[in-house]
């Protein structure tokens, strides 16, 4: 679970979305994460390959069926490493400049 | 922002540069996990797991089913600390820690959340707080920062 392997894993839009939707609803088989994607089988498998070698997706055996899970600790640990430490006091002021100026155009 | 309702199974895993027995001690004993745990002060027999605040009140309980130290650590979940978690059902926790070449995998799984909303949502971003923690601790000898 080293810091490159999960940003290599978070760098493609792909994967981004298969998280989002293992967010929406945990421990997903392949077949059910494939009928969601305009992807055949083995791209999507390929998808979970990498994001299981970054430790973002923890595969389960549950009887015949191998379940998907999201392992949000990676991107916890990238947040504290990363974000915690030495830019949040910065980035929240622009954060919440965007929230601000966005709300007003909603 | 997407938004999901809480999952009745959660699963939280990371790898620590620390021995199993190492890790084991660190999520058994009171003078550890005050430092990573939300400031709890936990317990853990084999028959019972205890989560106390500085005061003594009771935060997290739970009766311990499977006790095989520095491996594998099953216990109920109670939340005491907010009154709409403690009124719902125990779930359960289940840690297991791997020996991987210098490394521990630890991997917490939190489960039978089907009755207990309130609380599958509380502790959803609170495991990864805690993993993260529990890796700084051990790795480096301090608690994290803020």
């Amino acid at each position: 679970m080293d810091d490159d392997r999960v940003f290599k894993a978070l760098a493609d839009p792909t994967r981004r979305h298969l998280l989002d939707r293992l967010f929406e609803r945990d421990g997903r088989t392949l077949t059910e994460l494939e009928s969601e994607l305009e992807m055949s089988r083995f791209g999507v498998m390929k998808h979970l390959r990498v994001l299981e070698d970054a430790g973002l997706v923890v595969p389960r055996r549950q009887g015949r069926e191998k379940l998907h899970f999201l392992n949000p600790v990676p991107i916890r640990l990238i947040h504290d490493r990363w974000i915690d430490k030495y830019t949040e006091h910065r980035v929240a002021a622009l954060a919440d400049l965007k929230h601000e100026l966005e709300d007003q155009t909603a | 922002m997407t938004t999901a309702t809480a999952q009745t199974t959660q699963v939280y895993q990371v790898f620590i540069k620390a021995s199993p027995e190492e890790i084991w001690e660190a999520i058994t004993t009171p003078a550890f996990t005050h430092k990573y745990f939300f400031g709890s002060h936990i317990t853990v027999t084999a028959e019972a797991f205890t989560g106390l605040d500085a005061e003594g009140n009771d935060l997290v309980v739970g009766g311990v089913s499977e006790y095989e130290p520095p491996h594998r650590l099953v216990h109920e979940w109670r939340s005491l600390y907010d009154p709409e978690t403690a009124a719902e059902a125990a779930s359960r926790v289940s840690w297991e820690i791997e020996d991987k070449d210098g490394f521990s995998l630890v991997t917490v799984t939190h489960d039978r959340l089907e009755d207990s909303p309130k609380t599958a949502e509380n502790v959803a971003g609170g495991w990864s707080f805690v993993l993260s923690g529990l890796k700084t601790l051990l790795e480096t000898g301090e608690p994290l920062a803020g």
